[in-house]
């Protein structure tokens, strides 16, 4: 037995040392989810019905997928996630981001660039409905409208560059987006602008002119600028979209969960603010309820914290605000197994058995129970883990952890300290 | 030593018709609710039913019924406005995903921004859930409540024996059916979280009724020679401070999280409150008074001349 104790006590110190190593400093160690740190959880839907004839819809969106976190990685995230889900759609996790607007608008946008030739003369005998066969009318930005063909002279992939420049410099100078083409690219436009001259070509994106300039030269060289009253930001988030190249079929954001940093904050504040209160008043009422033995109870509570936070930082878990309570509620959980050990112990002890002989057949005939118990609370947390998302993975996470290692300090750290107690004559319990 | 009840003999199992009478109007209440559900009669949060949350945190208080104004004048008429008592903050709900072509949030921001000039306001956070997600996870939620009932049937059973399974299912199901049925009558909202919060009460409503079901065993072995329906109920007295107090410690703490925690976590803690206290109700009112009927039953088949002892009074 005394070996046991031995055993017991290099176990707890072992673990306990490990699980306070994995922690530390927990600020940079514990990974915090969107709901406390803030930031865009985003779920797209690539409509793969909008695709050409025979091309591979499960390439498309790996192809989207790409796209994506290409124009991320260019608007600069720090460590966003960006993972297919099922067949059609991609989950995007932005952490701790400022501007979820223009997030949503460099995400969402196809970014399909298109130059096509405008009729200004047939404009008026179309708006009348009149519309000419292979035209279309398109709008720009301001709501006006411009004759234009369908089919593209020119398209967005075979851009090779694109950067913002002040076109025209001077303290009135607009904030342009220029293009630089690839041979075949350049040379298309050489012909289009040299076949057209004095006729407008207007440059749509996503089906919206941006602009729509007329053509004074032949253009030779394969540079182009988007002209348009957009402000330096939205001229960036451009110039990102349009190097990473267009998305191969339009996506669609079908949910999406947005937290503000201030929120998160306070949800955190709130968080350690329950979880004290939680703790507090748990531990006084094993005080008084078992005394000596409800604070050994506690401190076996305390251990079980520790390694329970140490492991979710080892396993590189999420916290998330569910994730709080489902610690706060594993520690009520894990007085538990204490309670039916004690319970037992005074039931030997109201039987008139010594106290060693108590402590002893309290610890081995309460294990089953303290085991099932555990075991049936497990279950959940897997099958939540399992089904859950986010915030809610986060609580299956803890509440799976949770409870494992409760059922480790209830046998293991509160088991040594009572066995030191065996040489007494009564127990304070 | 401290104790709640000093050796209890309670005859539970003598008063379990009175039981079965409140369980069965609680469960009926519980199945009432399900059906209402399925059909669309239930106060589906966002996550389950789609459309938009939207958190508002203006910089000075805005009444209600003028922010309600607003939304109606624009569109937004189905929308539910609820305050959050710190920050100014506002929660307008709605079952809409877009508004004219734009999407809610973009469309409440325009609104705000109009109709509230001079008074700042962020919004702090969106939650936009379409169609399609909404009916993905309302199937996905109904599926792991059952996986964890049959899970956990499976290992009741195994633990113990098929009859104590059964028995720990239904007092389980029991519960998730009366704790919904009341957050179905209340009308709260059903949200993932609630869903999450009556799973992990599945889970842990069988502690009390291992608890239990462990002394059975334990007694029923020991005590052989006994009317089975004496050696439950004493099995429930002799643990029942065990029952009662494992129960409290788990309420503190739910109460520590309802009264100190955040918005977003207390109707979560709350239906967990309310099923720590059905579960441990029901561990020693529905599991084990399931076992004795089951038992009488068997008996009566082997030898229809036992006579009754449904309402011999224990000890």
């Amino acid at each position: 037995m005394r070996k046991n104790i031995k055993w017991n006590i290099f176990l707890t110190i072992a673990v306990t040392g490990i699980c306070i190593f994995l922690l530390y400093p927990p600020k940079e160690k514990l990974k915090l989810g969107l709901d406390l740190q803030g930031g865009m959880h985003l779920v797209l839907e690539v409509d793969t019905t909008k695709l050409p004839p025979g091309s591979d819809p499960s390439d498309a969106v790996d192809r989207a997928l790409e796209i994506i976190r290409n124009r991320i990685d260019t608007f600069g995230v720090s460590e966003p996630i960006i993972q297919k889900q099922g067949k059609d759609k991609i989950v995007v996790q932005l952490p701790g981001l400022k501007d979820p607007r223009r997030a949503k608008n460099l995400i969402g946008s196809t970014a399909l660039l298109e130059f096509r030739l405008v009729d200004s003369e047939r404009l008026d005998e179309a708006e009348a409905g009149k519309i000419p066969k292979g035209y279309e009318i398109l709008e720009d930005e301001k709501g006006k409208k411009l004759l234009v063909k369908k089919e593209p002279e020119l398209t967005g992939d075979t851009l090779v560059n694109a950067w913002v420049d002040s076109g025209g410099g001077g303290i009135m100078s607009q904030t342009v987006v220029s293009l630089e083409f690839n041979k075949i690219g350049a040379r298309k436009f050489a012909k289009v602008t040299g076949a057209h001259i004095n006729e407008q070509l207007a440059i749509v994106l996503d089906g919206k002119v941006r602009s729509a300039p007329v053509i004074r030269s032949r253009i030779d060289g394969g540079r182009a600028q988007i002209e348009g009253n957009f402000s330096l930001e939205e001229a960036r988030d451009l110039k990102i979209i349009l190097r990473a190249g267009a998305l191969p079929a339009p996506v669609k954001i079908i949910e999406e969960r947005t937290v503000g940093p201030s929120l998160g904050a306070d949800s955190i504040r709130k968080g350690i603010i329950a979880s004290i209160a939680g703790f507090v008043l748990v531990g006084l009422f094993m005080v008084i309820y078992y005394k000596l033995s409800g604070m050994i109870a506690n401190v076996g509570l305390v251990g079980c914290l520790i390694m329970l936070l140490g492991c979710l930082a080892g396993f590189k878990g999420t916290l998330t605000l569910p994730g709080i309570a489902g610690i706060i509620l594993t520690m009520g959980m894990a007085l538990d197994s204490n309670v039916i050990i004690f319970e037992r112990i005074r039931e030997e002890l109201r039987a008139g058995r010594t106290v060693k002989a108590a402590i002893d057949a309290g610890y081995k005939k309460a294990f089953g129970t303290v085991f099932d118990s555990h075991v049936t609370t497990l279950i959940t947390g897997l099958i939540l883990f399992t089904f859950g998302t986010g915030p809610i993975k986060g609580f299956a996470l803890t509440l799976s952890l949770g409870v494992t290692i409760s059922l480790f300090t209830a046998i293991v750290i509160t088991r040594f300290i009572f066995d030191l107690r065996k040489e007494y004559q009564t127990l304070s319990i | 030593m401290l104790e709640l009840i000093k050796n209890p003999k309670i005859n539970f199992i003598g008063k379990r018709y009175h039981a079965f009478i409140i369980s069965g109007v609680l469960c009926l209440l519980g199945i009432i609710a399900v059906i209402f559900t399925f059909i669309g009669k239930a106060n589906l949060g966002v996550d389950f039913a789609g459309g938009s949350l939207v958190q508002v945190k203006f910089q000075k208080p805005v009444a209600a019924d003028v922010l309600r104004k607003a939304l109606i004048s624009n569109n937004l008429a189905d929308s539910e406005i609820q305050q959050v008592a710190e920050g100014n903050r506002v929660l307008i709900r709605t079952r809409k995903q877009e508004v004219v072509g734009e999407r809610v949030d973009e469309r409440i921001r325009k609104i705000l921004a109009r109709e509230f000039e001079g008074n700042r306001f962020i919004l702090e956070g969106i939650e936009y859930v379409g169609p399609k997600i909404g009916g993905e996870l309302r199937e996905k939620a109904l599926w792991a409540i059952f996986w964890a009932i049959i899970a956990m049937m499976i290992y009741i059973a195994f633990r113990f024996d098929f009859r104590f399974g059964i028995a720990a299912a239904i007092a389980t199901l029991h519960d998730v059916l009366v704790v919904y049925g009341i957050i179905w009558l209340s009308n709260r909202e059903v949200t993932l979280l609630t869903i999450s919060a009556l799973l992990t009460l599945a889970g842990y409503s069988l502690t009390d009724t291992v608890i239990v079901f462990d002394r059975i065993r334990e007694n029923l072995k020991l005590r052989r020679k006994e009317v089975y329906d004496v050696v439950i109920n004493s099995s429930i007295n002799e643990v029942l401070s065990r029952t009662i107090v494992t129960s409290v410690t788990v309420l503190i703490v739910l109460l520590a999280l309802i009264i100190r925690g955040s918005q977003v976590t207390f109707d979560f803690c709350l239906v967990l409150l309310i099923g720590v206290i059905v579960g441990t109700y029901s561990s020693v009112f529905v599991a084990s008074p399931i076992l004795v009927e089951w038992h009488l039953l068997a008996t009566k088949k082997v030898k229809s001349t036992t006579p009754e002892m449904t309402n011999k009074k224990s000890k």
